[in-house]
């Protein structure tokens, strides 16, 4: 049974992928020039920095607040922009506050909302996108317009246009992120979906007179439900950029809470003295984003390079 | 065959427009669904209801939503955006004197990402599977993940901060000189470049290699053509459209970055006036700003599906 399912997906998601312009795929069919077996240590290698760093970041989300040697909010040191030192490890911030205890309580902040807001994003555009498929016409038609619309307002624009109206606030920044980032998610999973939805399989669960939410969670997910995890990732990085973004615009997360993209504006004005206070959490962000990119890219060759 | 062309350019001018019109809905929904009171906003805590009241009626906050959309979207036909809220200057003139600032940033950036990112392309997908390629490859796929403002605190500190070559915030009034004008956009566009070489890079590889892939190469291969003429006079022209469109979306990516790197470069550009109009929550100028970015999107990626279609004979004639 479960290979039955297997095989009509692989062979979707290849002529997927083939028709849609935008989505650039490097998979190939025919055998390429250099061995393969050159590649494969490579590609492995990519795979364990990918999740060395990524598994490094979820770990101080979770459990960095507990290890914080100060309060985040403490005023520990009389030296402004303090480089390395024994007593504080990633220096002093621009009022004397310990960087890594503030680090590590920020990395939460990023991680957890980027995390929360891909999810919900997954979950709204990959839901919509499946059951669309089978409702009437009409409907599949509003709700595709719909979405539509969203993915062509930029997701810094959309984030930009709600926190003027309604002022920045941290259920706004995740709406904001599921505004802009579940149209992405509705596309693709409804694409798949749509194919999904011509094979016999569907067609027989339709004729043997199974409902709707039956045919999308026990006929069409789990087909689909790689990719769709796959995209989550990319999701996930795009977010942690805008919502860092933000941050960095002072739009986003508000203090006395910070995340890493706060950290850095805050502590801006320490870069032409070269300060670690605002390269620390910069890095922070970067190794984030590219360990979760190196680690979705070498999980699935199907990637997308697109960043709105 | 042909009159079908400019019907189908008019009929994606027209889709677009449509888009276009939905997305000012949306704009206008969200900045006008506001729980409080503009008026109340422009003036403050302390202002007397006869004074909030006064507010409303000049700026024709009595009148019914649909009413106010609809002098709001003809006001983008003749010029007036309305005033700013923050400093009484009329938003058309605010954004004039800022917009081609932000374009020039653009059009230097697009100068030089253009031509490198198609290099980098066009000798990874030669080398495809090679060292040079494999290195590409993470080069680019990390640098598409890399929060622009981390490229631009790592440039201050390099060419600024360590070697001081560059001052590290740029204004516009001093240019007096070659050297001037080098020095001011040097970083924000090094900053720019980065992100968006990567991406365009990557994404021209992958439309050169889907030619590379179809079966008149193998035929060109077996014949015995050799793989630069394979490439460069066999593929390449049939990847003109596909690369076309891969340069038109990435530069849809230049709207995302320009707010932030006009922003930590202090660069007087119409993203950091729109920032700065979201700051003061000046909801006229935010209004106006974020349609313009919509449509420059829209345009982008009008272009790209155009540069699809009309290279494709078999898309154009459906």
């Amino acid at each position: 049974m479960s290979e039955t399912h297997a095989m009509p997906h692989r062979r979707q998601g290849a002529s997927q992928r083939r028709a849609s312009a935008r989505r650039m795929v490097d998979g190939s069919r025919l055998p390429i020039s250099a061995p393969a077996r050159r590649n494969k240590p490579r590609l492995k290698l990519l795979r364990w920095i990918g999740l060395t760093l990524f598994g490094f970041w979820v770990l101080v989300a979770l459990f960095g607040p507990l290890l914080a040697p100060y309060p985040m909010g403490a005023f520990v040191a009389d030296e402004i922009y303090g480089g390395m030192s024994a007593a504080h490890w990633l220096g002093t911030d621009y009022m004397g506050r310990d960087m890594l205890s503030r680090m590590l309580t920020g990395a939460r902040y990023t991680v957890g909302l980027a995390v929360v807001a891909a999810l919900l994003s997954t979950l709204v555009g990959a839901g919509f996108g499946m059951l669309t498929v089978l409702l009437p016409r009409w409907l599949e038609e509003g709700v595709r317009r719909i979405f539509d619309t969203l993915i062509s307002i930029p997701s810094k624009m959309m984030a930009l246009v709600m926190v003027s109206a309604f002022g920045t606030s941290i259920p706004l920044l995740i709406l904001a992120a599921v505004l802009s980032y579940a149209p992405g998610a509705f596309r693709i999973s409804h694409s798949l979906a749509t194919n999904l939805a011509t094979l016999e399989y569907v067609q027989v669960a339709k004729t043997r007179g199974e409902g709707r939410f039956y045919i999308a969670a026990v006929e069409i997910m789990p087909n689909m439900i790689q990719s769709v995890l796959t995209d989550m990732g990319m999701r996930f990085v795009f977010i942690v950029l805008l919502l860092s973004g933000m941050s960095f615009l002072g739009l986003g997360v508000q203090p006395p809470a910070a995340d890493l993209g706060s950290l850095v504006r805050e502590n801006i004005g320490g870069l032409s003295q070269g300060a670690l206070a605002v390269i620390a959490p910069a890095l922070a962000i970067g190794t984030l984003t590219i360990g979760a990119n190196l680690l979705i890219d070498s999980l699935s060759k199907s990637r997308d390079t697109q960043k709105e | 065959m042909r009159n079908a062309m400019p019907k189908l350019v008019l009929g994606r001018l027209s889709s677009s427009l449509l888009t276009l019109f939905l997305v000012s809905l949306v704009i206008f929904a969200i900045t006008s669904l506001l729980p409080g009171d503009t008026a109340q906003q422009i003036l403050g805590q302390f202002a007397t209801p006869e004074q909030v009241a006064a507010l409303r009626e000049e700026l024709g906050l009595n009148q019914s939503p649909l009413v106010r959309y609809w002098h709001w979207l003809t006001g983008f036909a003749t010029g007036d955006l309305g005033m700013s809220a923050s400093n009484g200057m009329p938003v058309a003139q605010l954004m004039n004197d800022r917009l081609p600032n932000s374009l020039l940033l653009a059009a230097i950036t697009t100068a030089i990402s253009v031509p490198i990112a198609l290099t980098m392309g066009l000798v990874a997908a030669m080398r495809r599977g090679g060292n040079i390629d494999r290195a590409l490859n993470v080069v680019t796929l990390s640098m598409v993940a890399v929060p622009e403002f981390l490229v631009a605190t790592l440039a201050v500190l390099i060419f600024a901060v360590h070697l001081g070559w560059l001052p590290a915030l740029s204004y516009v009034s001093t240019v007096e000189s070659v050297g001037d004008f080098v020095r001011i956009y040097a970083m924000p566009v090094l900053t720019l470049c980065c992100v968006l070489i990567a991406q365009m890079a990557r994404m021209t590889r992958a439309a050169l290699i889907d030619q590379l892939d179809s079966a008149y190469i193998e035929m060109a291969r077996l014949k015995g053509v050799p793989p630069v003429r394979r490439v460069l006079r066999h593929a390449l022209p049939n990847a003109v459209g596909p690369i076309a469109n891969a340069v038109a979306l990435s530069l849809s990516y230049l709207l995302g970055g320009v707010i932030i790197v006009e922003t930590i470069f202090n660069y007087p550009g119409i993203a950091s006036l729109m920032v700065d109009a979201v700051s003061n929550r000046d909801l006229a100028l935010v209004q106006a700003c974020a349609m313009l970015f919509c449509g420059a999107y829209l345009i982008l990626v009008m272009v790209a599906d155009l540069c699809a279609i009309l290279s494709n004979p078999r898309l154009r004639n459906r």
